[in-house]
């Protein structure tokens, strides 16, 4: 039988997934055209029925629904000391870093997925090894200030050099470019940074400070990568984001691979896909707690957060900061600095929302206060 | 280079031989040369010596042991229990000495004699002394979980007793005097060190671990009817009340008698019923709240400029009434004079407080909970010798709690009632599980303290063995008749038109930010509105300029302030809304309220 006629009629009528989903089940089962009929219809009903009605206070529900589950995450943080995972941070802390939509997340850290060549043990830890950044300071062993002389000491771990295949010479040349205060030379197992001026102690430990700091390898600000086999195959965590890099190279997933800063999301990938991360985020550090918050409430407020095309906080500086109504900008916090603000610009309170009703005291429009009656005065006895 | 020594934190000095000092010093401590409150200590990874004599330090008493023997002997203690030597004696022979943190580190003590060895330097007087005072009230605590211990001695805190035995001589503004007092039958040795037994703080009552008819869910309990009746909880609350004869600039002052009816603010005749000529009401009269207990005339707060009033039309009532929400009978009366030589009264008002529903007890192991029934005794179980429990406790409380010395303190009491003894359950050296058990046993009972009980409403055997035993209870200063509270209409707030706030001024009962978001989420705006209609007002507003008009009630004419117009409308808002306009206008900011036809 052709279902492709009744699909067709339902289109626009229900979302795509569900459609998608119909079209599966009546291929699998095969339905005649009277039953079809009828399941179609108890769709629609179902459907109607479990979408919200006019008038619903959605923002507050989703606000409630998330909140009162986060007010026990406080009191149950817990954490798994050792394993191969990397430590990010998560529970309220994180909850709060997404919605404030903060520019530099405590624990940033990439999930990164690998084509198929690369997906097994091998590809992998040879991936996560070009991630990994390579500063001097991790293939030194010691480091000694030589004071007389003015010369830093570092002795260097032969053994790391060789697996990360630098030689001598790459090493000079990479640190050379690093930074043009010091001068390097190799000694047996020693390089010796001097820098270029003669200066106080003080000078000597900042020049220190910055070979050690030079990056050799790998990707910038990545500071762990760790392989590991998960049911979606082999992926790397990573300690540090860098995601515009990683993507272009070889062998890494570009389709699936996700960072948890959200900033970074959106200038990498866009607008939808921060709105994404912000959910799965959200989502994520929730079922870690225990955690069960339906995922529309936090859709709801990923797409408010994302809505005008940039991210904005939930917020004094976010959406909370751009309402439209003074009174309702006043009742959150700063009263003083929005009414005067209001005061000088000469704004007009339409009081077309929630707060301002309940501060004069009139019938709010939500629910029940949606409907007006209006009543048109006719003249009884005129044509 | 020698050891460094350091006196209070600052250097004074070295020494070659740091052993010789410290043990010189020790010895001169001890036989009193240097004072007892300095404090030696040797830190090994600084190779200093630290010498402290301040104050703040937390100190503890131990006895000295030197070549594996303790100082205290025999003989100490025969003569201090013949009265011959005191503790300061011991302190100041070196028997005893007082440790802060610091020569702590220092010192190797042991717990007790039998644990002596040549290292040990001190043994502890009694194991007991790891708890504070409160904590080594509780009997077998060492047998509860840590934190129950804390909530025992901390609850303990709030147990009515006997707090002063000079209580009907004092006037504290609050007091609770429990009617009739019981010495623990189980009890610690810091009892009678405290005085503990001479004024108590609780009742021995029997009590079945077991559910009866589901009233002691949750830590609530069921209480014997006739228990009460026979006195068990019952208790005094005191409050006093006070007042003076002020004296005011310009030679006049307040009053104390029965104000004339033409005074501002007069009650009614009716009011002042109760009080003496004197203006004061005699003891073991009857009040309820808002009763005048002293009758006191003032004279007004603002005095008109330059005239000089005098009379009674200008004085005000100032008198002293019942709180809100109390009640009881006069106990006691003080007529004496202030500081300044003025006439002061002060009146104490007794409440007898019977336990009721709601009523918060505690046992002494942190096991609190509120009464849930109280039942008629026979309807409560009974054993086969016809003994009632006074209290039923809920057995869900103990398992997640782990307050096993609350079971042993019912083992203990059951012994010590049968056997007219009292029994040691001090910490660590009280009486042992074992030999209670033993006794009981002897005594004609299960040595588990469990009993058959028989159902009191239908005589039915119970299926299980009932834990019963006896314990003791402390009666808590939170009780209902101090929190009950509920209000329909009352006074308002004269700032904002909105209820007061709180039980003593009446007030109601806040629907908050949350409680309001609920209500939104519901869509229910319309009950909103009726919920935050309590200052609603309907106020005249200008057409034109948009601010709130003035009402002439003399002229019977409404006009605006601004343009003195009267096109005005009707409006109704919240009168908080009116005083957020007026607060913006003091800001310079001019709100306007555009008006639109519907």
């Amino acid at each position: 039988m052709d279902y492709e006629k009744y699909l067709k009629s339902l289109e626009g009528k229900i979302p795509k997934s569900i459609l998608d989903e119909l079209r599966e089940n009546l291929e699998k089962y095969k339905p005649n055209k009277q039953e079809t009929e009828k399941i179609i219809e108890k769709l629609l009903k179902v459907y109607k029925k479990s979408s919200y009605e006019p008038g619903e206070a959605v923002g507050i529900i989703a606000a409630q629904s998330i909140s009162e589950p986060a007010t026990q995450m406080t009191m149950r943080t817990y954490h798994f000391a050792g394993g191969a995972g990397i430590q990010v941070t998560l529970g309220l802390p994180k909850l709060i870093e997404v919605v404030d939509a903060r520019r530099a997340p405590s624990t940033p850290a990439m999930k990164i997925y690998l084509e198929e060549e690369y997906n097994n043990r091998e590809g992998a830890k040879k991936i996560a090894n070009r991630i990994r950044e390579t500063k001097l300071s991790d293939v030194v062993v010691e480091e000694t200030t030589d004071l007389v002389n003015f010369v830093v000491e570092l002795k260097l771990n032969r053994k790391k050099l060789e697996d990360l295949e630098i030689d001598d010479e790459e090493l000079l040349k990479m640190l050379r470019k690093a930074s043009r205060k010091y001068d390097v030379e190799i000694e047996g197992d020693i390089l010796k940074v001097k820098p270029k001026k003669t200066g106080t102690i003080r000078d000597l430990q900042k020049v220190k400070l910055r070979a050690l700091e030079a990056h050799l390898k790998g990707i910038r600000n990545v500071s762990q990568a760790v392989a590991r086999e998960t049911d979606e195959g082999w992926i790397i965590e990573t300690l540090g984001s860098n995601l515009s890099k990683v993507l272009k190279m070889e062998g890494v997933d570009s389709t699936r691979t996700i960072s948890n800063d959200i900033r970074e999301v959106e200038e990498t990938l866009g607008i939808e896909a921060a709105r994404n991360a912000i959910v799965d985020e959200c989502m994520y550090t929730l079922k870690d707690q225990g955690l069960d918050v339906d995922i529309r409430h936090i859709m709801l407020v990923a797409d408010t957060m994302t809505a005008d095309g940039e991210i904005k906080a939930i917020g004094r500086y976010g959406i909370a900061g751009e309402k439209g109504s003074v009174l309702a900008r006043a009742n959150f916090e700063v009263t003083v600095n929005h009414l005067t603000d209001a005061a000088i610009k000469g704004e007009v309170d339409p009081l077309e929302s929630i707060v301002e009703n309940v501060i004069i005291n009139q019938v709010v429009p939500v629910g029940t206060g949606m409907c007006d009656l209006q009543f048109k005065p006719v003249k009884i006895g005129k044509k | 280079m020698g050891t460094s020594v350091f006196l209070n934190g600052s250097l004074i000095g070295e020494t070659e031989d740091k052993d010789m000092f410290i043990h010189e010093f020790k010895n001169k401590r001890r036989s009193g040369v240097i004072p007892n409150e300095l404090n030696i200590r040797y830190d090994e990874v600084s190779d200093e010596i630290r010498i402290n004599s301040d104050g703040g330090r937390v100190r503890r008493p131990l006895i000295v042991v030197e070549k594996g023997k303790p100082k205290l002997t025999e003989e100490h203690i025969r003569k201090l229990s013949e009265g011959k030597i005191k503790w300061n004696d011991l302190i100041e022979n070196g028997v005893i000495e007082y440790l802060d943190a610091d020569e702590e580190e220092n010192a190797l003590v042991a717990m007790t004699d039998e644990d002596i060895t040549k290292e040990h330097t001190h043994v502890e007087i009694n194991p007991v002394v790891i708890l504070g005072l409160p904590a080594s009230l509780i009997p077998f605590a060492e047998y509860n979980r840590g934190d129950r211990v804390n909530f025992g001695a901390k609850m303990a805190g709030q147990s009515l007793g006997i707090y002063l035995a000079n209580y009907p001589i004092r006037t504290d503004t609050k007091s609770n005097i429990l009617a009739y007092p019981q010495v623990p039958l189980v009890m610690t040795d810091t009892y009678p060190i405290i005085g503990l037994n001479k004024r108590p703080a609780g009742q021995n009552v029997v009590i079945a671990l077991m559910c009866y008819e589901g009233y002691n869910m949750e830590d609530a309990v069921i209480v014997n009817k006739a228990s009460i009746e026979r006195g068990f909880g019952c208790s005094y609350f005191f409050r006093t009340y006070q007042t003076e004869e002020k004296r005011y600039w310009g030679g006049q002052e307040d009053e104390i008698k029965i104000p004339e009816k033409d005074i501002r603010g007069y009650r009614s005749e009716k009011a002042y019923a109760h009080l003496e000529e004197d203006g004061i009401i005699p003891p073991e009269m009857e009040v309820n709240s808002g009763d005048v207990i002293i009758g006191k005339v003032s004279p007004l707060r603002f005095l008109g400029r330059g005239e000089f009033m005098t009379g009674i039309h200008n004085r005000r009532e100032t008198s002293v009434t019942i709180r809100h929400g109390e009640r009881g009978v006069v106990d006691r009366v003080f007529i004496t004079e202030n500081g300044d030589g003025d006439k002061l009264v002060k009146v104490v008002i007794r409440d007898q407080r019977v336990p009721e529903l709601g009523d918060k007890f505690a046992s002494r192991h942190g096991q609190k909970g509120v009464i849930g029934l109280i039942l008629p005794e026979e309807d409560m179980p009974f054993t086969s010798d016809g003994i009632t429990p006074d209290i039923i406790m809920n057995p869900h409380s103990i398992p997640s709690r782990l307050t096993v010395g609350q079971l042993l303190e019912m083992l203990g009491g059951k012994v010590g009632a049968l056997n007219g003894r009292m029994v040691n359950g001090t910490s660590f050296s009280g009486e042992k599980e074992a030999d209670l058990r033993k006794e009981l046993e002897k005594l004609g009972f299960k040595n588990n303290g469990k009993e058959i009980l028989y159902n009191g409403m239908t005589g039915e055997m119970m299926e299980v063995e009932i834990f019963t035993g006896i314990i003791y209870y402390q009666k808590l200063e939170h009780m209902v008749a101090n929190k009950i509270h509920a209000r329909s209409r009352g006074p308002v707030a004269l700032l904002t038109k909105q209820p007061t706030e709180g039980r003593a001024k009446e007030g109601g009962l806040r629907l908050g930010e949350m409680e309001k978001d609920c209500l939104i989420a519901h869509g229910a705006s319309l009950l909103l509105r009726e919920r935050f209609s309590s200052d609603m007002v309907k106020l005249e507003v200008c057409k034109k300029c948009g601010v709130v008009a003035v009402k002439d009630y003399i002229k019977n004419k409404v006009y605006c302030p601004l343009c003195k117009g009267s096109d005005t409308e009707e409006v109704e808002m919240s009168y908080a809304f009116k005083l957020l306009l007026d607060e913006l206008k003091s800001l310079l900011i001019y709100p306007k309220i555009r008006l639109s036809e519907m």
